[in-house]
């Protein structure tokens, strides 16, 4: 088993007096895809929001590289490689497509590198290129979850965690961005991927973790939860 | 051309709020009084601790607004700093509120520090005014143009072409989708306070300068005046509230000149209404819809 690069440890996380995450503990190896799969309202975007910094767990431990992050925020986290591409793209229409990029690279000096990883992300989706001097809110669903991608790996993440990177889109361009993700993860990113499709997020996945209202009720690596018959039955409609 | 260079320091003004609103949704109300204290800075800086107002001279006038745009902008910091920030998550109206608050407590706090007189102001030297093409246009009206140019081009450029614009316009959308950027929100707010209140002070010396009476409560009107003129091109909306000054001050002085001056503060706000009821968005704003 890989060094753990992400571990969460029973983590509580309450909005208001709403308590929605109880107790999840999840750990991410180096080098890894794991998925959080689960109904809507499980807490899997409650769970990524607490490991980015945009909530602070009110009980338990997130470490991260070996140090203690709870409570951080996010521009922080992101100075150490921990990158975020939230739910519903977050992408920022009232930008050009390069803006969008450039700023994914905001903490960068180095600009050279910067425009080799520019230039990467155009290379893995060409559309973005075509309409790079444009406002992001011109382009379509997928093309925003590829600019999303895109942007955050403008970052150089060690760790990237996406928010349901399926969300609305036509099933030919969700295996684009799946086969993707997996190139990223084989250049060496650790990917914590939430995600509705089960079935995808599973197939890519070294491990998963089911949620159900707040708690992780089933784990597993990816091929074990596709096998395991509660998780054919709740999640995959069989 | 007097409602140009009237237009042009409402637009200065406005800008502040215009930003500030981007970022935060607020509209600081006290932003007008920042605009006195920028004026009232001006008038200590000129006829208090030094002779400037008694010599004036281009190098002492650059020197006092120099000093002026530096305090205003540490007014400005504190201001966000001590009243606003500690109430970043409570509902928006809370905030609206406490700027109110401020706004009182600078009027009236300034009344108690400076005394509710006038002051005369100049730290201008006195030129004749100037014939331009068929047209006779005063000395300072120049100066407030082509300063109030020069402003507006360097902010555009701020806005538009650098990497804390990018990221002020970024925060402006989502402040917490810019922070998964590494953007660190804090420093952004405070960054668009102090450059809203560094144009509020040039804002103020150039009105003194125009209409040379200080006291505590003359941020007021102004201060109104460029809200309404921010509304007016789209609040939010940095050229809108160019265009939005520009527009105001010009429909003022058209309005006194041809009919009566008494009628300019009506037709201000005249246009407010007007506004909200036709096209609350704004001249240039324009609603966003979220493509899912």
């Amino acid at each position: 088993m890989a060094d753990a690069l992400l571990e969460l440890t029973n983590v509580d996380v309450h909005y208001g007096a709403i308590h929605a995450l109880r107790g999840v503990s999840v750990r991410v190896g180096e080098g890894e895809i794991v998925t959080l799969i689960g109904a809507n309202g499980a807490g899997k975007t409650t769970t990524l929001r607490a490991v980015s910094g945009m909530l602070k767990p009110s009980a338990g431990q997130i470490r991260y590289g070996g140090q203690e992050i709870g409570g951080l925020k996010p521009h922080k986290l992101v100075a150490r490689g921990l990158c975020h591409a939230p739910e519903g793209r977050g992408i920022f229409p009232n930008l050009t497509i390069l803006e969008n990029l450039k700023l994914g690279a905001f903490l960068r000096r180095d600009s050279a590198e910067i425009a080799k990883d520019l230039e990467h992300g155009f290379t893995l989706f060409p559309r973005l290129r075509e309409r790079a001097g444009q406002m992001a809110g011109t382009l379509s669903g997928g093309e925003q979850q590829m600019l999303a991608i895109a942007r955050a790996l403008m970052a150089r993440p060690r760790l990237l965690l996406l928010d349901e990177p399926s969300l609305g889109l036509a099933p030919q361009v969700v295996e684009t961005i799946f086969k993707i993700i997996q190139e990223i993860n084989k250049a060496g990113v650790t990917i914590l991927l939430v995600e509705q499709n089960a079935h995808l997020a599973l197939g890519i996945a070294n491990h998963g973790y089911v949620l159900e209202t707040g708690s992780v009720v089933q784990t597993g690596t990816g091929a074990e939860l596709l096998k395991s018959p509660e998780i054919r039955k709740a999640y995959l409609g069989e | 051309m007097d409602g140009v260079s009237l237009g042009a320091i409402y637009a200065l003004i406005a800008l502040g709020y215009t930003m500030v609103y981007g970022v935060l949704q607020l509209i600081n109300f006290a932003h007008g009084d920042v605009f006195m204290l920028g004026s009232m800075i001006g008038w200590y800086a000129s006829a208090r601790w030094t002779g400037e107002s008694q010599h004036p001279s281009i190098l002492g006038a650059v020197a006092v607004t120099l000093l002026s745009m530096v305090l205003c902008g540490c007014v400005g910091f504190v201001i966000e700093r001590l009243a606003y920030r500690p109430l970043r998550g409570a509902p928006k109206i809370n905030s609206l509120i406490t700027a109110i608050g401020v706004s009182f407590f600078l009027e009236y706090g300034g009344q108690y520090a400076f005394g509710p007189n006038p002051r005369a102001f100049g730290v201008l030297p006195h030129r004749p005014p100037l014939h331009l093409f068929g047209i006779t246009i005063g000395y300072v009206d120049v100066v407030t143009i082509v300063i109030s140019v020069l402003l507006m081009v360097v902010l555009q450029r701020i806005v538009f072409h650098s990497r804390i614009g990018t990221a002020m316009r970024a925060v402006s959308w989502n402040p917490s989708v810019a922070a998964l950027m590494g953007i660190n929100i804090d420093f952004i707010i405070s960054f668009t306070f102090v450059l809203g209140s560094v144009l509020a002070a040039v804002a103020g010396i150039l009105y003194a300068s125009k209409y040379p009476s200080v006291h505590p409560l003359m941020g007021l009107m102004p201060g109104l005046k460029a809200f309404v003129a921010a509304v007016l091109g789209g609040i939010g909306n940095v050229p809108g509230a160019m265009l939005g000054g520009l527009l105001l001050g010009l429909a003022e002085q058209l309005v006194s000149g041809y009919t009566s001056s008494s009628w300019r503060d009506a037709v201000a706000f005249g246009i407010l209404i007007l506004i909200l009821l036709i096209k609350p968005s704004g001249l240039l704003g324009k609603g966003t819809a979220e493509k899912v």
